[in-house]
């Protein structure tokens, strides 16, 4: 059995991973994504974190991620369709204004 | 051999979120990302967490894969992120402040992994056990889901409706 500590590692860099490609990416549609690696990260580390202290409430809040995580994606991505649909241009560098 | 495992698991996360970085092509980083989010199923499974691991594939590698290709697909016919970069200075900046992040994050849990008690026998994440869970301590937080998720369907209707 690998050590828990070692999953807590791998969450460690796939977080800071997901950190880097929100800094460096200019595709709304891909800081989407590194943010869903995030996501992910921190499941795998609340995973690893339970097992550790043998409960199952670990597991059951990665479950409530998971749901936050779908509703978050219909509503990012629909944000994104229609900022699309008016300003046919599609990075995130222009889109400094609150109002348009 | 489960270590075996457990390093083939992470190299395939760690290569295609790399990879899902790097590519300028989007279509090419949500394939990536597909890979990256089976991979983490599959250390769900050798955490034995079954449940969890079905659940990422259904809904992650499967429902939210399929709405980033639907929205890359209908977004953007060629490619993207070609223009010139007005901020490609403070890109570069970005890579060691997130090492400097990476450091502070692996200290941070360093210090959680090593004062926790020792480490108990695993839990099998059955649907038994997780439904015994979310039916009985985390019925209130479950109900909300509901509510939260009524909540998106009714705003993506509303953000995506055509103005005449």
């Amino acid at each position: 059995m690998v050590p828990e500590s070692y999953y807590v590692a791998l969450s460690a860099v796939l977080f800071s991973m997901g950190v880097l490609g929100v800094l460096v990416r200019r595709n709304p549609l891909v800081i989407f994504m590194s943010i869903e690696l995030m996501l992910n990260a921190s499941n795998l580390a609340l995973v690893a974190l339970g097992q550790r202290h043998g409960t199952i409430e670990g597991q059951a809040l990665v479950f409530f991620v998971m749901c936050v995580a779908a509703a978050e994606v219909a509503v990012g991505l629909a944000i994104i369709v229609a900022i699309f649909r008016i300003r046919r241009r599609l990075s995130v560098d222009e889109l400094t204004l609150m109002r348009w | 051999m489960s270590l075996v495992v457990f390093v083939t698991l992470a190299l395939l996360v760690i290569g295609s979120a790399a990879g899902l970085i790097l590519r300028r092509n989007p279509i090419h980083g949500a394939l990536f990302l597909v890979i990256n989010l089976a991979s983490v199923a599959a250390l769900f499974l050798t955490l034995r967490a079954e449940f969890l691991a079905a659940v990422q594939v259904i809904v992650y590698a499967g429902a939210i894969a399929v709405l980033f290709i639907f929205a890359i697909m209908v977004l953007i016919p060629g490619r993207e992120e070609t223009g010139p970069d007005a901020l490609r200075s403070q890109r570069w900046a970005a890579v060691p402040l997130v090492g400097v992040f990476l450091i502070l994050v692996a200290l941070a849990l360093r210090s959680i992994t090593l004062s926790s008690p020792a480490r108990e026998p695993a839990v099998a994440g059955g649907v038994e056990a997780i439904g015994r869970v979310l039916f009985t301590d985390y019925l209130f937080p479950f109900e909300l889901t509901s509510v939260l998720l009524l909540a998106a369907i009714v705003g993506v209707m509303a953000l995506t409706k055509r103005r005449a």
